[in-house]
C-alpha cells in the first residue's frame, strides 16, 4: 500500500515545498567563492553554459559563461536562480522509510536490503516484468544509459520507460520514419542565416528562452516569421504571420500547406526526386486539402493560409521548428511528419540557413533518448526488437540474448498496468508522474496499488510521498557526466559540491542495487560516471547515434561535440543531410502521408471548450525544483485560467473571479486570467503544479498509437462561475508563500487578500 | 571607467517579460539581493508586451538635480551612480522626479540605490549582468557603431518628456512604424467566432 504516511499538510509542513530565498548564509555573506565551475543548467534541452561560484562546499551562486557558443552568458530567470535548489532545506539526505507515523530516516544498508528483498519478493512471485522502473532525462547520458542496462540486466525487467515519452518522442518516431535518425537537423548557427523561420507549436520565449535571441538575429537581417499556436506568445506579438489554429488540427494545416505547394509549383522537384521517396503519395493525400478545406478544420481564414504558404514556398532559405504544441497530440507523429514533408517538398535542408528541428524540452531530452532509456531501444538508438542490433548489444554488454528482455511498455502503459495489478513494483527516479502524467486521479490511484514502491529523488516530490522507501540522490551539481542539448551537441557537466549526508549519484545506487541483486558483473566496472560514458561510446559504436569519438576531453576542448562522431578524430556532424545524404539505407528521406484525423476527444454540448497546457518562464515541468526557488515562485505563484474576453463574458468572469473547470477525468477552480492573446474557443493552464492545482487532472491518457505519448494539449472542457471561498486552500498557500518571496516575512497580513 | 565607444540599447519590441534581468541585477556582489532593474507589463488583458526600464544614464540628470543633498553623481564616463553614503537622506525625491521610474529608495537602508551599468563589470570589460544573461537580447551591450549591422530598429537618446527635454546614454530601440503588432487572437481567426 503506497497511500499518504501523513495528511498533505503535514507532509508539506516537513518537506516542503519550502523556499529558498537567498545564498547560503544569507545575502550579506562573502560572496568571494573558493572556485568557480564551469557546467551547464540543470533544467531545459537549450543546456546553457553557466558558471558556478563555490564557497565551502557549496554553490554560492553564478556567473555568466560568456565563452559558451550557444548562449554566450545568456540566460533565463531558471538558470539565474538554479543556483537555489542547493543548500535547501527540503532537500533529503538520509534513506527514508513510510511509518504509521510519516517518513523516518533509515540506515542506507538496511534501506538497500529491504529494496532488494522486495524486488525478489515482487519478481519471484509474479514474474520479473512485474517489477518497473520509469525514469527520467533530466539524467546525464551515463545515468540514462545505466537506468536502461540495470532495468534489462540488473532488474531483468522488459518494463523500463521514462518521462521522455512525455516530451520527445513524437518528434523522435516522425524523424526516424523520414530522416532515419533523431536529432535536430541543425545546429542553432543556422536559425541566424534563414530567410523564413516556421515555429509550429512552440512557446519559444518562455520554453527555449535563448533560442528567441536567434530568431530575432534573423529577423533582424530580414528573416519573415509565421508562428502557428493557439495564443498569440511573446514572440509571435511581432512576428509576420501569426496562425492561431484550433487545438488539434496542426496536421490539417501542414497538409493544407502542402496542398498549395504543389498547386502553385513550389516545389524543389530536383531534390525530391533525388533525395526522397514517397511524395506520389504525400500529394495523394492532401489532393482534397484545399484552403477551404483547411480553414474550415484549423478555423484560420483562407487568406492566412495562402499567405503561410506563398512565405514559405517562396523562400530561398528557411528553418522550421517545432516543440510540445504539436508532438502532445495522439496524432503527435502525424503532425511531425507533416512539417517534414513541407521541409522535404521544398528541399531546403542540409545546407547552410535551411535547417529543421523539433526543440527538445528537458535538460537531457535528446541524449537520454538514444541510449536504451526508452521500453524499445536499445544504446545508440538501436531498436530492441532487431536482432542485429540485440546482438552487438549483448556482445558489449557480454550477455546472452536470452538475457535481454524485448519491448517493454511506455509510461503511461506501464502506469495502466500498475492501475489494473499486472505491475507490482516500481522504482522511480527522476520522474513525477503524479504532476506530468495526464489523468492525475488517475495515476494517484495506481501509486496507492503498488505493494512496494522506492523512489530516487533530492526532494519529495508528490510521487515521492506515495514511496515505501526514498533513497536520496543528487543534484545535477554533485555529479559529473555529459548531456546531449537540443542542437545534438554533447556536453561536458561538471561537479561543482559533494552531495550532503547520505544522499549519492542516481548512478552508484543503480549500481549498489545490482550487485545485491546479484548482478555485479555487468556493473562492477562502473566506478565512475566516465567509466560509463566509455562503455556507452562502444555500444552506441555504428548505432545513428554515435558517440565512439566523444572523449571527456573532446568535449571541455571543443565545448561540447555534436554527434554522430564515430571516431576520435572525427570533428563531428553539426549540420546533418548535407548533399541531400539521410540515414536511410539507400540515404534517401521518406515523405509519408498524415490522412487527416481529428483528437481522440472533441469538444460537444457537455464539454464545449478547448483546454490546452503548457509551461511558463519562470517553472521547469513538474515544477519539484522549480516551486522551491523563492524568486520564481514570486513572478508565478500558482496556475490560472487564461480565457479570451469574450469567452469570460459569456460566463460573466472578470480577472481573478474563480472558475471551475470540469473535463471527463476531473475538476478544479482557478482564478481567470483574462487575455486577448488566446482564441476564444480555447483555455490554457500552466502544468507545474500538484494536487488540486494539477491541470493534469483535467487532461486524458489518450496516447499517439505510435509514439504513446499522451495528448496534454487538447482536452473537451466546461466551465461555470463559481466564488472565490472555492478556490483550494493550497491556491492560498502558494499566494502566501508569493508574498513571503516578495518580503521575507513568512506570515501574510490579512489585508493582502 | 565604461568603454566609451560601447553603449546599452534597450529594444522592448524584444523583450519577453522573462525577469532574468531583475533575478540577475540582485545577484551582483554589491546589489545584494537587491534589483535595480523594473520589468512592467504594459497591460496583459490587452497584450504580452513587457518593458524593462534600467537608467538611462542622462546627460544632465534631474534625479542629482533635485537631490537636497547633492549626493547623486555623473561620472566622466557619463554613468549616472547610485546615491553616496553619508550624504544620502532618503528623501525620496530622486524616486519622484526621475522621467524613467529608476531610483529606488530601500527601505531599512534609507538609500537610493539605482543602476550605475554595473560599474564593476563593465570597467573591466565586461557587459552589464543584465544584458549578459537577457535571453532576447531586448538588453543589448555592445560597440555603438555595430549597432546598426546587428538591429533593423533605431536607436533613440533623445527624448521630450512633458515639457522636459532629456537626453541620455542608453538608447532605446524604437520599432519601425510598420511592424506587425497581433494582440487579440479573436482577430487572426476564421469568422472571429
Amino acid at each position: 500500500m503506497s497511500t499518504l504516511p501523513l495528511s498533505q499538510d503535514q507532509l508539506r509542513a516537513q518537506f516542503g515545498p519550502h523556499l529558498n530565498l537567498a545564498p547560503p548564509g544569507g545575502w550579506l555573506a562573502d560572496p568571494t567563492p573558493d572556485k568557480v565551475v564551469e557546467t551547464h543548467c540543470c533544467f531545459c534541452g537549450q543546456q546553457c553554459g553557466i558558471k558556478l561560484k563555490v564557497k565551502d562546499n557549496k554553490v554560492i551562486g553564478f556567473d555568466p559563461w560568456e565563452e559558451f557558443p550557444f548562449n554566450q552568458g545568456k540566460l533565463c530567470p531558471k538558470g539565474v536562480k538554479r543556483y537555489l535548489q542547493g543548500n535547501h532545506p527540503d532537500r533529503l539526505t538520509k534513506a527514508m522509510k513510510r511509518t504509521e507515523n510519516g517518513f523516518e530516516p533509515m540506515d542506507w544498508n538496511e534501506a538497500m536490503d529491504r529494496t532488494v528483498a522486495e524486488i525478489q519478493r515482487i519478481q519471484g512471485q509474479h514474474g520479473k516484468d512485474a517489477f518497473a522502473v520509469l525514469s527520467g532525462v533530466s539524467l546525464t547520458n551515463e545515468k540514462s544509459y545505466l537506468a536502461g542496462k540495470f532495468a534489462r540486466l540488473g532488474l531483468q525487467t522488459k518494463n523500463l520507460d521514462y518521462n521522455g515519452r512525455l516530451c520527445m518522442v513524437s518528434a523522435g518516431a516522425g524523424n526516424k520514419k523520414a530522416f532515419g535518425v533523431d536529432r535536430a537537423a541543425n545546429s542553432w548557427a543556422d536559425i541566424e542565416h534563414a530567410k523564413v523561420i516556421w515555429v509550429a507549436g512552440s512557446n519559444v520565449a518562455e520554453c527555449s528562452p535563448i533560442t528567441t535571441d536567434y530568431i530575432w538575429r534573423a529577423r533582424d537581417k530580414g528573416a519573415l516569421l509565421i508562428v502557428v499556436d493557439p495564443r498569440i506568445t511573446p514572440l509571435a506579438r511581432t512576428a509576420d504571420l501569426v496562425l492561431p489554429l484550433k487545438p488539434g488540427t496542426d496536421s490539417a494545416l501542414t497538409n493544407g500547406i502542402l496542398h498549395l505547394l504543389n498547386k502553385w509549383n513550389l516545389i524543389d522537384w530536383e531534390f525530391v526526386k533525388a533525395h526522397t521517396h514517397g511524395f506520389e503519395e504525400a500529394l495523394e493525400a492532401v489532393k482534397d486539402c484545399t484552403p477551404q478545406w483547411t480553414s474550415q478544420m484549423t478555423g484560420l481564414p483562407v487568406e492566412a493560409i495562402e499567405k503561410a504558404a506563398r512565405i514559405w514556398g517562396e523562400a530561398e532559405t528557411s528553418f522550421l521548428l517545432h516543440a510540445r504544441g504539436i508532438e502532445h497530440q495522439s496524432k503527435g507523429v502525424d503532425n511531425v511528419l507533416g512539417c517534414i514533408n513541407m521541409v522535404l517538398a521544398t528541399g531546403r535542408i542540409g545546407r547552410p540557413g535551411c535547417g529543421y528541428a523539433t526543440i527538445t524540452g528537458q535538460g537531457n531530452g535528446q541524449g537520454g533518448r538514444e541510449h536504451g532509456h526508452k521500453c524499445d531501444q536499445l544504446p545508440g538508438n538501436r531498436d530492441i526488437s532487431n536482432p542485429e542490433h540485440r546482438k552487438y548489444i549483448c556482445s558489449v554488454w557480454g550477455c546472452t540474448d536470452e538475457e535481454l528482455p524485448g519491448v517493454g511498455q511506455s509510461a503511461q502503459e506501464i502506469m495502466n498496468a500498475i492501475h489494473s495489478g499486472e505491475i507490482k513494483g516500481l522504482l522511480l527516479l527522476c520522474f513525477n508522474p503524479l504532476v506530468s502524467l495526464p489523468d492525475s486521479q488517475f495515476t494517484r490511484e495506481a501509486l496507492n496499488k503498488l505493494e512496494f514502491f522506492v523512489c530516487l529523488d533530492f526532494f519529495l516530490s508528490e510521487s515521492a510521498q506515495h514511496a515505501d522507501l526514498v533513497l536520496p540522490s543528487a543534484l545535477h551539481e554533485e555529479d559529473e557526466g555529459t548531456t546531449t542539448s537540443a542542437e545534438g551537441r554533447v556536453i561536458k557537466i561538471n561537479k561543482a559540491v559533494d552531495c550532503p549526508g547520505d544522499a549519492r549519484p542516481d548512478w552508484q545506487i543503480m549500481v549498489e542495487l545490482a550487485k545485491r541483486l546479484g548482478r555485479g558483473k555487468y556493473f562492477d566496472h562502473f566506478t565512475s560516471p566516465e567509466a560509463i560514458f566509455n562503455e556507452l561510446r562502444v555500444a552506441s559504436k555504428g548505432g545513428t547515434a554515435d558517440y565512439a569519438g566523444i572523449t571527456y576531453e573532446k568535449i571541455v576542448k571543443n565545448m561540447g561535440v555534436f554527434w554522430p562522431c564515430p571516431t576520435e578524430d572525427h570533428p563531428g556532424t553539426p549540420r546533418l543531410f548535407e548533399g541531400g545524404q539521410f540515414f536511410h539505407p539507400d540515404g534517401k528521406a521518406k515523405f509519408i502521408p498524415t490522412p487527416w484525423r481529428p483528437p481522440m476527444e472533441v469538444v460537444d454540448d457537455d464539454y464545449p471548450i478547448w483546454l490546452t497546457s503548457g509551461r511558463v518562464v519562470f517553472h521547469y515541468l513538474s515544477g519539484t525544483q522549480t516551486r522551491r526557488i523563492g524568486f520564481l515562485v514570486e513572478q508565478c505563484p500558482h496556475p490560472y485560467l487564461e480565457i479570451h474576453p469574450r469567452l469570460a463574458e459569456k460566463y460573466g468572469l472578470q480577472e481573478g473571479d474563480a472558475v471551475e473547470i470540469t473535463s471527463r477525468r476531473g475538476i478544479m477552480v482557478l482564478p481567470a486570467k483574462v487575455v486577448k492573446t488566446i482564441r476564444p474557443d480555447t483555455v490554457f493552464i500552466p502544468y507545474h503544479w500538484a494536487g488540486a492545482l494539477s491541470a493534469n487532472r483535467l487532461t486524458a491518457r489518450h496516447l499517439d498509437p505510435v509514439s504513446k505519448i499522451p495528448e496534454f494539449k487538447v482536452s473537451a472542457v466546461r466551465l461555470k462561475k463559481t466564488t472565490r471561498d472555492q478556490f483550494s486552500p493550497e491556491l492560498a498557500e502558494l499566494q502566501r508563500m508569493a508574498y513571503e518571496a516578495r518580503s521575507g516575512q513568512s506570515q501574510m497580513p490579512e489585508q493582502v487578500f | 571607467m565604461v568603454p566609451q565607444d560601447y553603449g546599452f540599447f534597450i529594444d522592448p519590441q524584444r523583450c519577453i517579460g522573462c525577469r532574468s534581468c531583475v533575478g540577475a541585477c540582485a545577484e551582483c556582489g554589491t546589489h545584494r539581493g537587491r534589483s535595480m532593474i523594473h520589468l512592467d507589463e504594459m497591460d496583459r488583458f490587452d497584450s504580452p508586451q513587457t518593458v524593462p526600464t534600467v537608467c538611462m544614464h542622462c546627460e544632465d540628470p534631474i534625479c542629482a538635480q533635485v537631490c537636497p543633498s547633492d549626493a547623486i553623481k555623473r561620472s566622466e564616463d557619463g554613468v549616472v551612480h547610485a546615491a553616496q553614503k553619508p550624504r544620502c537622506i532618503g528623501c525620496q525625491n530622486c524616486e519622484l522626479s526621475c522621467p524613467f521610474g529608476v531610483p529606488i529608495v530601500f527601505s531599512g537602508l534609507e538609500q537610493m540605490l539605482k543602476c550605475d551599468l554595473c560599474y564593476d563589470r563593465t570597467s573591466e570589460g565586461h557587459k552589464p549582468m543584465c544584458a549578459t544573461v537577457c535571453p532576447s537580447q531586448a538588453l543589448l551591450f555592445v560597440r555603438k557603431d555595430e549597432v546598426a549591422n546587428l538591429r533593423h530598429n533605431k536607436p533613440l537618446r533623445d527624448f521630450l518628456i512633458g515639457s522636459v527635454r532629456v537626453k541620455t546614454k542608453n538608447a532605446i530601440m524604437v520599432p519601425d512604424p510598420d511592424t506587425p503588432l497581433h494582440l487579440d487572437a479573436a482577430l487572426l481567426i476564421d469568422g472571429g467566432l
